[in-house]
């Protein structure tokens, strides 16, 4: 019988040398003449065990990692192919405690599968909400989903049915799906991971969000930042126009969709959802005033769902299992799971799908099993470039919307950045100032300005020049951006800020050293 | 690398390009990427005919290749070379390696070495904050590296 052997093409794979591991694989199988078959999935998400090569024995997947190209012919000399020990073996892949832990909804396929086959995808369940969405009148979708209670997962936590909603009751000849794909905040990698990784649930899930709302056109807005997964991404559209499944009559529905992939050009704002519309129209990505709401006037002025890729890609289990299934999960108003994206200095860096509730303090340390380097954590950043920095003391914080936005933070995209004690806030602080005013759009004053200023200020304090005068400076500044700003970036860009200046007031101090040298 | 073209011939390829494009909804950035793939970067002789085309204005045009990041005014250098600067990449030791990379090329961010092979360039995120500090040079992605697998990518990216 033929061996399947499990290779990622996922880019953080990649970019670990996944490549050159199956190259020497394939020379090696074939040198050797056994009988195996190299399947390139996407990623489990166990970073740190990347490149994460897999052999299908009848116990299950056993795990080897991280596997180099050099180690390869040990392996096989070892019994890779028979899934025996070696160093590098981690034993049976679902036994691996940080998956074993692990609610995979939205990624149930995710590393599993061979992200480009359409066999695999329907044999894990694929289509299977897809199929009922067909069946049900469009408010019975929208209701669904709603019931399910699926918030936004792009960051602001915006619920997914109620905007459906908006779109179904808007009129209009022609109305739209967006995906936002733009996924530019540090520390986040989960839309990346499902479009390379199980491309069909996103078309699969925006697919479902047409029919919910009488659109049939669907754009995937990413970045270019990104090739592999646009590439992923637009072999996957064509598979499924070819088998059917997009096009102008769905599973031979007599209901049409179809979507295609837009590449960014490198702006972090164009994520802002109305600056990524302008962008899709060919514009400058300047952020639009709201009213009127995109989901009312949108792409080319037209009725538009602006979801993010996990809020759609977590659409089709909501419609296969039922909305109770989903909302069963999770804590407060934060229900059903989220990837938590746990990145920078970890020991176990990856994705973590679970309900909403685990504390930061149990992310950090127990599965993400503390720093890389060793030593203690000082801080860690959730949400992104304008997420706050929490330090140990506020490690007790569920991870759930309200409950972060009660500490002054935010969840955002739900990737956690992990620093050591050889952190220093301050320069994170000025980084923040710095970010927002290479990104700013421009629009706004506070934003645009205040960011330069901001940065400026960091420096004045890092230099002791008159620290006192210039941290209520920074503060003030701080509030100006925050009311005065159009859109998040300049409106939260002060959280970072804040947070490190609050929690890490020693960092705001200059050294004596420093002063005297003034 | 580097393609020496006329400007009539800019602007005929330009507009082919523009032809394969111009029916899609909002085709200004797919035109600008297949004009950057096709040049090296988006050549000023282009310009006039993008707005013709699409009905803009030459400073409509201008505003938007000026937004965007990606878009170079003027070509690059053979090859190209991304180090992520954002904060995940920055807590496991980022600076350190783009100060070594800065070092061995002998420039600055956003400059092209003398001899014309490599363009540096920061990024914000790459999406492989899990193993960080990365990079990327010419769409090949390279993750946990350290001073001496940056030394590497220079030396490669010399060649
Ligand atoms: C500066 C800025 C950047 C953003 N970046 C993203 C992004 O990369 N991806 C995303 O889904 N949402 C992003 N958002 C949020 C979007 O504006 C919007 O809320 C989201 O796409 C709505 O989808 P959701 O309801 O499914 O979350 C960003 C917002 C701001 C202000
Ligand atoms: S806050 Fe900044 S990015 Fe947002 S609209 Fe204003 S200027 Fe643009
Ligand atoms: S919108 Fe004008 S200053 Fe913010
Ligand atoms: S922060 Fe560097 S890859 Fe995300």
């Amino acid at each position: 019988m033929t061996v399947r052997i499990y290779v990622p093409r996922d880019a953080a794979a990649l970019a670990l040398g996944a490549e050159a591991v199956a190259e020497t694989l394939h020379r090696e199988i074939a040198g050797r003449g056994l009988d195996v078959k190299i399947v390139r999935n996407g990623s489990r998400g166990l970073h740190w065990l990347e490149p994460l090569v897999e052999v299908e024995t009848p116990a299950g997947r056993v795990a080897y990692g991280p596997v180099s190209a050099a180690d390869v012919a040990a392996l096989l000399d070892a019994g890779l192919a028979e899934g025996r020990p070696h160093a590098l073996c981690h034993g049976l892949t679902e036994e691996i405690p940080f998956l074993k832990g692990q609610t995979r909804l939205t990624f149930a396929r995710c590393g599993v599968t061979d992200p480009l086959s359409l066999e695999d995808y329907r044999a894990h369940r694929g289509l299977t909400g897809l199929e009922k969405a067909l069946a049900m009148d469009p408010a019975d979708v929208v209701r669904e989903v709603t019931d399910s209670g699926l918030r936004g997962r792009g960051g602001a936590g915006f619920p997914t049915g109620i905007k459906w909603k908006t779109v179904l009751d808007a009129a209009g000849p022609q109305k739209y799906i967006v995906c936002n794909a733009d996924e530019g905040d540090s520390g986040t990698f989960a839309d990346r991971m499902i479009m390379e990784g199980d491309p069909f649930v996103l078309v699969e899930g925006m697919t479902i969000a047409g029919l919910a709302t009488g659109a049939t056109k669907g754009y995937i807005y990413t970045r270019s930042e990104y090739p592999h997964a646009v590439k992923t991404m637009r072999n996957a559209i064509v598979a499924a126009r070819a088998a059917g499944l997009l096009g102008p009559s769905i599973l031979g529905s007599g209901r049409a969709f179809d979507m295609e992939v837009r590449v960014g050009a490198g702006a972090y704002v164009c994520g802002e959802e109305t600056s990524l519309l302008n962008s899709l129209e060919g514009k400058r990505g300047v952020v639009r005033a709201k009213p009127p709401l995109p989901a009312l006037q949108g792409f080319l002025g037209r009725p538009t769902v602006v979801n993010n890729v996990i809020s759609l890609a977590s659409v089709p289990i909501i419609m296969d299992r039922g909305a109770a299934y989903y909302r069963d999960f999770g804590m407060g108003r934060s229900r059903g799971t989220i990837p938590i994206q746990i990145a920078g200095n970890v020991r176990h860096a990856g994705l973590y799908e679970t309900a909403f509730g685990l504390t930061l303090g149990q992310i950090v340390d127990t599965i993400g099993g503390g720093t890389a380097s060793g030593r203690p954590v000082k801080a860690v950043q959730v949400g992104g470039p304008l997420g706050a920095y929490f330090p140990r003391a506020l490690f007790d914080t569920p991870f759930d919307y309200e409950a972060f936005a009660a500490k002054d933070g935010l969840i955002g995209h739900a990737g956690i950045t992990v620093f050591d004690d050889t952190a220093d806030m301050l320069k994170q602080a000025r980084f923040a100032m710095e970010f927002c005013a290479i990104e700013s759009c421009g629009k706004c004053t506070p934003c645009r300005i205040g960011s330069t200023r901001g940065v400026e200020t960091v420096d004045q304090i890092a230099r002791g020049i008159e620290p006192e005068k210039n941290r209520d400076l920074l503060t003030d500044l701080c509030n100006t951006m925050k009311f005065g700003s159009l859109c998040a970036l300049g409106g939260f860009t002060p959280y970072p800020v804040m947070s490190a200046m609050t929690h890490f007031p020693e960092d705001f101090r200059p050294t004596p050293m420093v002063e005297a040298a003034e | 690398m580097n393609v020496h073209a006329t400007g009539g011939d800019v602007g005929k390829r330009s507009l082919s390009i523009i032809d394969a494009l111009r029916e899609l909804e909002g085709p200004l950035l797919p035109i600008l990427h297949e004009i950057q793939a096709e040049f090296g970067h988006i050549p000023q002789e282009s310009l006039p005919v993008i707005a013709r085309e699409l009905n803009l204005s030459r400073a409509e045009v201008h505003g938007v290749v000026t937004f965007y990041h990606d878009f170079r005014q003027q070509p690059a250098g053979r090859h190209v070379l991304k180090l992520c600067r954002a904060e995940a990449c920055q807590s496991m030791g980022g600076d350190a390696v783009a100060e070594r990379v800065k070092a061995m090329l002998g420039i600055d961010f956003h400059e092209t070495t003398g001899d014309g092979a490599v363009t540096l360039e920061p990024v914000y995120c790459l999406g492989l904050c899990s193993c960080a500090p990365s990079a990327m040079l010419d769409g090949a992605v390279h993750g946990r590296l350290d001073p001496a697998r940056a030394q590497a990518l220079v030396e490669e990216a010399r060649r």
